[in-house]
């Protein structure tokens, strides 16, 4: 790829604490204007990579570079560019919603007449307008987030970093934040985001990366990954015992996995395995087409933490 | 290794403001209750043992007891509102609060947020410092342009003590571990450095001790601004705080990058 097309590149990026590896061997590149996912159960290094591309961890071995600066070295320079949305809040709960845009703008030595310029279409874009002289510490989940989201964009950054954006958030306020992150993707801002539902991976991003123990398991497009490792439908049976109905259906089945009580039947042609089971008391069998979960299912065969 | 700590540096003169003017921001909102409880202390102490000491005591180095003392607690109120403020208040901001850590997301280095932090400590001194110079100034036991004169070294007290405090919080895991601080270094030097009886009332070699600690340089300093007297060796006195105030910003910075940033 041409540098100035990649917003982030990383190359055999290692990283360890003590005689834990967090990253291992870690690369992969995201071109201006994508939406890219890292995706993986906690513990996986995703917030380790995403803090590594601000500069705030070295890698020990590797190549990082972001906005065409080298990271750690001229982070700094970089930062210019990014907005972050960090997996913790750190809004200042004493603060109004205004006053937090305003004395963030100043960290970025933006004056106040630029601020103040900018505040009411960034308040919009966060839908929060009704909010601005609201203490943060009054704000709901869901606002707090849209504050750090709006906070995240008043250096008008080429590039986002979002560490679990929507963690912590019930549906709704989980639904209002990706609507106005595909805002976001459509007036052409990078975005990289890392994230543990398989739903909004699904959704958001062009591209992925699946993460375990900081090693890339898999990378691509959702649907070409679920495509290449799935391809077929998705029954899952629970209500028995796995490991006798894994024998029952093995004949009509191109991949079975049981995970807990429930068995993950990947079959081409599902009616057949709905014929064999019928009959037998007790089972609750769910017929759906595959998604990610079933892809980090076979991939490490086990199944993502919630 | 050299650059990655060069990189944490201030990246210019002026970043630090805008961490300042947050802390301000943030004062204004509770600044009546903050300049009360900053200032309780210090004047109860002064006019408690100015009073009620300084008749018994009778005159020290020439003047009233009770102007001696107002001296050592202009010195000693700036010694710990700065060091307060960064223990308790910068190291909620470094670690509970993530305050910090949302500024380092920005084009900020560490070394900006501590020097925001000094100053902010610091511009705290000068308040309470300034506040009980007012009370002493009222009663008639300073003069008032003499609260003027004083108030270079106050500010530079207030940026010795917020560095000292700063190495103090780059190390502790919890607030548990600041009382060794309080108890063990910044109560001794009160009565060690002159600040409520003269530092000749020490033995000897206690007294050489003694004189190398902050504290001693502030009063030195501080005192004969506010009788206003002629100050002796003012360079050296100058001299020494800096060195108390720079060494440990830079000490502290290099730690807080270890901390924050592995």
């Amino acid at each position: 790829m041409n540098m100035s097309t990649v917003a982030i590149d990383l190359a055999d990026v290692k990283k360890s604490f003590g005689d834990k590896v967090i990253v291992n061997e870690l690369s992969f590149s995201v071109a201006r204007g994508e939406c890219f996912g890292l995706l993986g159960p906690n513990g996986a290094g995703k917030s380790t990579i995403a803090r590594m591309l601000l500069g705030m961890i070295s890698p020990d071995a590797g190549k990082i570079t972001v906005l065409n600066e080298p990271v750690p070295s001229r982070a700094r320079v970089a930062r210019v560019r990014i907005g972050v949305v960090p997996q913790f809040d750190n809004l200042e709960l004493e603060f109004t919603v205004r006053e937090n845009l305003l004395v963030f703008g100043r960290y970025f030595g933006m004056s106040v007449r630029k601020i103040e310029e900018v505040v009411p279409s960034l308040l919009e874009f966060a839908r929060l307008e009704s909010k601005a002289d609201v203490r943060v510490s009054e704000l709901s989940g869901g606002m707090k987030r849209r504050l750090t989201l709006a906070r995240a964009l008043l250096n008008d950054p080429h590039l986002l970093v979002m560490d679990e954006p929507t963690t912590g958030l019930d549906p709704h306020a989980r639904h209002l934040i990706w609507e106005r992150l595909r805002v976001l993707l459509a007036r052409g801002k990078t975005i990289l985001l890392t994230t543990h539902f398989m739903e909004e991976a699904e959704r958001l991003c062009d591209r992925l990366c699946v993460l375990e123990g900081g090693c890339k398991i898999a990378e691509g497009k959702p649907d070409a990954l679920i495509d290449e490792h799935i391809g077929c439908n998705v029954i899952e049976i629970y209500g028995g015992d796995p490991h006798q109905l894994c024998e029952l259906v093995r004949p009509y089945a191109r991949h079975i996995e049981v995970s807990g009580e429930t068995l993950f039947c990947y079959a081409p042609h599902p009616e057949q395995v709905r014929v064999k089971l019928r009959g037998r008391a007790g089972l609750r069998i769910l017929q759906r087409p595959p998604n990610l979960e079933d892809v980090f299912l076979r991939l490490t065969g086990r199944e993502m933490e919630k | 290794m050299g650059e990655s700590y060069a990189a944490v540096m201030p990246a210019n003169a002026y970043n630090w403001i805008a961490v300042w003017r947050r802390n301000f921001l943030a004062w204004k909102k509770a600044a009546l209750a903050s300049i009360l409880g900053n200032l309780a202390d210090p004047i109860t102490n002064l006019l408690g043992l100015g009073f009620g000491l300084g008749l018994i005591v009778g005159r020290v180095e020439g003047t009233s007891y009770i102007a001696f003392l107002a001296a050592g607690m202009v010195a000693t109120s700036a010694m710990t509102s700065a060091t307060f403020e960064t223990m308790y208040a910068a190291f909620a901001r470094m670690d509970a609060k993530r305050t910090w850590e949302a500024i380092l997301s920005t084009q900020l280095t560490l070394g900006d947020i501590v020097l925001g932090e000094l100053a902010w400590a610091a511009s705290k001194s000068v308040l309470a410092g300034t506040a009980i110079g007012i009370v002493a100034a009222t009663l008639g036991y300073a003069s008032w342009p003499s609260i003027l004169y004083a108030m270079p070294t106050i500010a530079l007290t207030g940026l010795v003590f917020a560095s000292l405090a700063m190495v103090v919080i780059s190390l502790a895991p919890s607030y548990d571990y600041f009382v060794f601080y309080q108890t063990l270094f910044l109560t001794p030097m009160v009565f060690l450095c002159g600040a409520v009886f003269p530092m000749s009332q020490l033995p000897g070699s206690l007294q050489h001790f003694a004189g190398m600690l902050p504290l001693a340089h502030s009063v030195d300093l501080i005192r004969p601004a506010m009788l206003e007297r002629g100050a002796d060796s003012v360079a050296l006195h100058v001299g020494t705080l800096c060195v108390y105030a720079v060494l440990p910003f830079f000490v502290s910075t290099a730690l807080f990058r270890r901390r924050l940033l592995r």
